[in-house]
């Protein structure tokens, strides 16, 4: 257990070394969350529509993008040189591997996410502080269901044609779910509606984690291995 | 040290053959040459032993498991945007050498490859030659008992494959067990103490070298080729 | 008989059989109290949609058996189900709204019955999609097999949050289909309906099943 959690950080370490050595993926991403934000206010009529309303939708999908640019860089990482190869070779536990990338991946949204709330709250002038906790509770848990698919599907779509249009066609119908349920109790924390009513969803993509984090990890292996 | 036995494997669901009743075994010491035109099989056989791929049919094994194996090919596998020497302590990890003499050791392979004035550049920046080293450092920071070379002088120029000659020969010694491949007989024929042609996934001879020079052993390749061929 | 041949009568069969729901639908079967005639395309949108479902479901189990038993006729099933079961779906998102049209005013409504096939349709479009680019049988086999177990803890996730969480219940994504309490004949007339559509999934996919073992043949022969 030791030498698993030893080699999961070796993994995660290496590419948040990597990618604060490049920043080229950090700093797309970042400007790319900002990018859609700033689209999702010139795409729709104040007048019409609150802000309020349409908040929690925007924020998740502009979270949702975000989320994926971050995965696809994941397994591309080890192409270069074949380093995927050295890693298959090596005495890794293949499990270390799917945690490391996902640890590296968390991190990665997580930071793109902490750039990403403060511009919403300012484009769109929605007040979060008073429920600053329960909101981060939510980011928190929505991301892990958004990563733990993720980085499995990752490790697939990088062997084959397309890998950057393939790994939404496959992840988006998984990430619905952690997303309506994201959606849900960040419109009724800004709304303002007692704790008790958000409890249920964030029990939802607390199970949400659960499940899929045990499946991917178990199945990661054989995305690899023969 | 290494041990094959009946290794079959194609590709495409059957139109490729890659490996067709590849058996052999090596001691320590023991540095096999495989010689074999593109597609014979080679890098396939190399990972079968490396254990990146599983026979359809066969067995491979390799006394000390995954621990014990250093793998040398085309491809550095390493990262780019990291230092030599980071790269080196990374592997060092994967491979449980002990965080205490990860650095040691990096120095000291660093050293032995006279790549010490080099240790602190990002990978991208060195020459292909200088990054068929650090991939031997690489190979080398757990020291394996067995080395698997897949055509490692590709892309070297002369100079380059010279001191990659004289590397691999220096590290035949200590007990340790070599498989290299290549398509061409001058690379390898004199490091070699057994030599087999593979042809379209078989070992078509498989013989010590038995003190033939490369040109000698050249020509029997030459032969095995056109005779498979005709 | 080949598979092929028992396929397609069973396909024929089944057809012939679809034709007798129909009649029994319309003629003989009570017309419903609320919704009126246009309430009778129930009989073969639900088992439509549960077939769809059950595609899935197979195409799944066969990807755990896959990973343990490396045999590739599961495979070959998987792909099979995957197919037949889009076009399941794809019925039903294509008569549902020419359907709907008419009775409800609008094209698509995001009910239960549609929502979850939509749902569905999406997870079987992706799972071709992967098989479309992967060139090596067994590394194909290997994703699919893994993206089906996936699908399938997917909906099966779906189906317990809604009996687990009920209070959070009303939202599009439920893919129970809804079975309310019928009277006898109605219940009668959906359960043959059930009854054909499993049939013709049988069918297509021993059709289908048996294409894809002659391809995998003819690559070694």
């Amino acid at each position: 257990m030791g030498e698993l959690l030893r080699q999961t950080w070796t993994i995660a370490r290496k590419d948040l070394l990597l990618e604060f050595r490049s920043r080229t993926a950090i700093v797309s991403a970042v400007v790319f969350t900002a990018l859609v934000l700033t689209v999702f206010n010139f795409g729709r009529d104040p007048t019409a529509v609150s802000a309020l309303d349409l908040a929690p939708s925007i924020l998740w999908v502009t979270f949702t993008f975000a989320a994926m640019l971050g995965l696809n860089r994941a397994f591309q990482l080890e192409l270069e040189n074949q380093a995927i190869e050295g890693l298959l070779i090596s005495p890794l536990d293949r499990r270390s591997l799917y945690w490391g990338k996902l640890l590296a991946n968390l991190a990665f949204v997580a930071v793109v996410e902490a750039v990403g709330l403060p511009l919403f709250v300012l484009f769109f002038n929605v007040p979060v502080g008073h429920v600053l906790l329960p909101l981060l509770a939510v980011m928190a848990l929505a991301t892990l269901g958004f990563v733990a698919v993720g980085t499995l599907f990752s490790a697939m779509v990088v062997r084959t044609r397309f890998a950057e249009l393939m790994l939404p066609v496959l992840l988006l119908p998984f990430l619905l779910l952690p997303l309506t349920y994201a959606v849900q109790a960040t419109a009724r924390l800004l709304a303002d509606r007692p704790l008790s009513e958000v409890a249920g969803w964030l029990r939802l993509l607390a199970a949400y984690d659960i499940v899929f984090l045990a499946v991917a990890s178990w199945l990661f292996p054989y995305t690899v291995d023969e | 040290m290494l041990w094959a036995e009946g290794l079959r494997h194609a590709f495409n669901e059957g139109r490729v053959v890659a490996l067709d009743d590849v058996s052999f075994n090596l001691a320590a010491g023991q540095t096999l040459a495989i010689f074999g035109p593109n597609g014979a099989g080679k890098t396939t056989l190399l990972k079968v032993l490396a254990g990146l791929i599983r026979p359809q049919a066969g067995s491979a094994r390799v006394a000390g498991g995954r621990r014990a194996i250093g793998w040398i090919g085309h491809q550095s596998q390493l990262y780019g945007h990291l230092s030599v020497r980071e790269n080196l302590l990374f592997w060092a990890s994967l491979y449980g050498v002990p965080r205490a003499e990860r650095g040691a050791r990096a120095t000291d392979v660093l050293a032995r490859l006279g790549m010490t004035d080099r240790a602190e550049q990002p990978v991208w920046s060195l020459s292909r030659g200088l990054v068929q080293r650090a991939a031997i450092a690489k190979a080398l920071i757990h020291e394996p008992r067995v080395l698997l070379l897949d055509e490692p002088f590709t892309g070297l120029d002369l100079g380059a494959a010279a001191e990659l000659r004289a590397l691999l020969a220096a590290l035949r010694g200590a007990g340790r067990a070599l498989v290299l491949t290549t398509h061409n007989v001058d690379e390898g024929a004199e490091l070699a103490t057994d030599v087999a042609f593979q042809l379209r996934g078989r070992f078509v001879q498989y013989a010590p070298r038995a003190g033939r020079g490369s040109a000698e052993i050249a020509e029997a390749y030459r032969r095995a080729v056109a005779g498979t061929n005709g | 008989m080949t598979m092929a041949q028992k396929g397609r009568w069973l396909v024929v069969t089944g057809l012939v059989l679809l034709g007798g729901v129909y009649v029994r639908a319309l003629a003989f079967t009570p017309v419903e109290r609320f919704q009126g005639p246009a309430q009778k395309i129930f009989y073969v949108h639900v088992p439509a949609a549960v077939t769809t479902e059950l595609a899935v479901i197979l195409l799944g189990l066969a990807g755990v058996f896959y990973l343990f038993l490396k045999d590739p006729r599961l495979d070959r099933f998987a792909e099979s189900s995957a197919e037949v079961g889009t076009v399941f779906a794809s019925i039903v998102l294509t008569t549902g709204p020419i359907w709907g049209k008419p009775i409800w005013g609008t094209w698509w409504t995001w009910d239960a019955r549609l929502t979850s096939t939509l749902f569905l349709f999406f997870l079987l479009v992706g799972y071709q999609v992967l098989r479309g680019a992967v060139t090596d049988g067994a590394l194909r086999a290997r994703y699919s097999a893994v993206l089906g177990i996936c699908a399938v803890v997917l909906v099966g996730f779906i189906h317990l949050s809604v009996y687990l969480f009920p209070t959070l219940h009303p939202q599009p994504i439920v893919l129970k289909p809804s079975k309310p309490s019928l009277p006898g004949a109605m219940l009668l007339t959906l359960l043959l309906s059930f009854g054909v559509f499993l049939l013709l999934y049988v069918g297509f996919v021993m059709q289908r099943y048996a294409i894809a073992t002659r391809r995998a043949e003819s690559f070694h022969g």
